[in-house]
């Protein structure tokens, strides 16, 4: 090639204009094509779920909106006991959650019980359903008749807590494992104790790494909290069985299904958007 | 305890890993105000030693005074000796999660008992020192090379310890920024720190060190004054191991 390349008035040469305008091109295409598929796809969708046989039945039965409406208010005032229960039950995790991942991670021989307990405890809790949980620690605990009548949510919550932190702290504990070892070196080596190694460098960079599994982990528990129900807490689910058994209509079901995706929603976004930040900041210098 | 008292006394320190036999009984003292420079190819037990004396590894054999109290001794506070002891990285391994500010005050605030205000006060002199008085809100990943190591030798004398320990400190740094990191050795030298590192800048072993010592194989094959070991070694493994570092 022996032709210079031509500078136009922005600065840059034609060949970085012919570029830029193929890009945009391009990218414009892209929009059309996947605006394109998404409305077709919704359409079949649609179109096939209406002209089946039964439609006008389930339209009736689950997306009924007068019964919706009749008891929204009620179901509303349930899903405010799940937000109470998460909040508490999400405080009880990170501290329960942290407390076993420290312990799994202890080294020496002395801490060897507590180890074994710790590791049992994350195997059991993670293999059992939650729904099991819930009878045992709900029914089971207050029928022992050493502790004072409380009422079902709390036990609900304590039965969240327990299973939740088994997983959460396994999740910790990954994190905790990525931070590099002469971190702790470097720590040591300062005077710190190894309480304040943990404390001030290897748990604040552990659960910086974990955070998008944590989050999902959260968005899991907000949902789960649902599970209470079956424990005779009125709670949203609770509210909605209720208004079921009182019209034979399922769609208050459905709106405390949709409510508990309304409140999920936030934290699904802010999950995608921690996630996504982390992995721009690991592709300073290139995307592919 | 007499002026004479070395900082640092090893005597006959052994360390092995597995059946590797990395420290064959090495003795060796730093006085105060010295620079004392351990020069040695790869593998001849260099960062070992530094990491032994810092009680980094557990020793098999021998024992580490320093100011004529055994720190090899497993009774003593390790965390107590460790803190009067100051270790800079090959790597720099500064904490990435805090600022530059806070990485400098972490010691004297945690370990050392002094204030927020008192610890950030040292920090703040010690980086308008370096000349990065305006990076203190800065995480350690936005500096370079040269900047993070010099940040890390603040880090470790911050809290002014009675031995400086320097492992390699250039190794891993762009040749144009080895000069800024080793001026500040010389400045700390000058302002009367005493040093053990290692090292392969021959140049600056020579300028600098007081006392430079070779290392082969985990055997302390030679010492003196960088004129004796750099003009007239005896040892022909010394001769062969600088002919090789000066002729590269």
């Amino acid at each position: 090639m022996n032709s210079a390349p031509v500078t136009t008035e922005s600065g840059l040469s034609g060949v970085e204009l012919g570029r830029r305008a193929f890009r945009k091109k391009q990218s414009g295409r892209s929009v059309l094509i996947s605006l394109a598929s998404t409305v077709m796809l919704a359409a079949i969708v649609w179109l096939t779920v209406v002209n089946t046989p039964g439609w006008a039945l389930v339209q009736q039965a689950f997306f009924d909106p007068k019964t919706g409406a009749n008891f929204f208010p009620s179901i509303l005032l349930g899903l405010w006991l799940n937000v109470r229960i998460l909040f508490f039950a999400v405080i009880g995790v990170a501290i329960f959650a942290t407390l076993i991942a420290v312990i799994r991670t202890l080294r020496g021989p002395v801490f060897y019980p507590l180890r074994l307990i710790a590791t049992v405890y994350t195997d059991l809790f993670r293999g059992m359903p939650l729904i099991i949980v819930l009878y045992l620690v709900g029914f089971g605990i207050p029928a022992l008749g050493v502790t004072p009548r409380l009422p079902p949510e709390v036990w609900g919550t304590l039965a969240l807590i327990l299973t939740y932190s088994a997983y959460v702290s396994e999740v910790l504990r990954a994190g905790m494992e990525a931070v590099h070892p002469s971190q702790r070196l470097a720590a040591r080596s300062l005077g710190l104790t190894h309480a304040q190694t943990l404390r001030l460098i290897v748990l604040p960079q552990g659960i910086r790494k974990v955070v998008p599994a944590l989050m999902n982990d959260f968005v899991s528990m907000q949902k789960d909290v649902g599970l209470v129900s079956v424990l005779g807490s009125i709670d949203a689910v609770r509210a909605a069985q209720i208004a079921v058994a009182d019209t034979y209509n399922f769609t208050p079901y459905i709106v405390a299904g949709l409510l508990f995706v309304v409140i999920s929603l936030p934290f699904i976004r802010l999950t995608d958007w921690l996630a996504g930040r982390a992995q721009l900041r690991e592709q300073i210098g290139g995307k592919v | 305890m007499t002026s004479a008292e070395p900082v640092l006394r090893i005597t006959n320190l052994h360390k092995r890993f597995g059946d590797v036999h990395v420290l064959q009984g090495i003795d060796l003292e730093v006085f105060q105000h010295q620079v004392v420079v351990v020069i040695g190819a790869s593998g001849s037990g260099k960062s070992t030693l530094l990491k032994s004396v810092n009680l980094l590894e557990q020793i098999d054999d021998g024992q580490i005074f320093l100011k004529g109290e055994d720190i090899s001794d497993p009774r003593i506070a390790v965390d107590k000796a460790r803190a009067r002891i100051g270790v800079v990285f090959q790597q720099f391994n500064l904490f990435p999660h805090l600022t530059v500010l806070d990485n400098v005050a972490l010691a004297n605030r945690r370990v050392h008992g002094l204030s927020r205000d008192e610890a950030e006060t040292i920090a703040r002199h010690w980086l308008d020192r370096i000349g990065l008085g305006h990076k203190l809100r800065d995480y350690p990943d936005r500096l370079s090379g040269g900047q993070q190591q010099r940040v890390a030798i603040v880090r470790a004398i911050a809290s002014d310890p009675e031995l400086l320990l320097l492992d390699e400190i250039t190794s891993s740094l762009d040749p144009l920024l080895v000069g800024e990191v080793l001026d500040l050795v010389s400045e700390l030298k000058a302002g009367g720190s005493t040093i053990l590192m290692t090292t392969h800048e021959m140049q600056f072993a020579r300028n600098v060190g007081d006392h430079v010592i070779f290392l082969k194989d985990g055997f302390l094959l030679e010492q003196g004054t960088p004129q004796q070991v750099f003009d007239e070694p005896q040892h022909p493994a010394t001769r062969e191991y600088l002919s090789r570092v000066k002729t590269h």
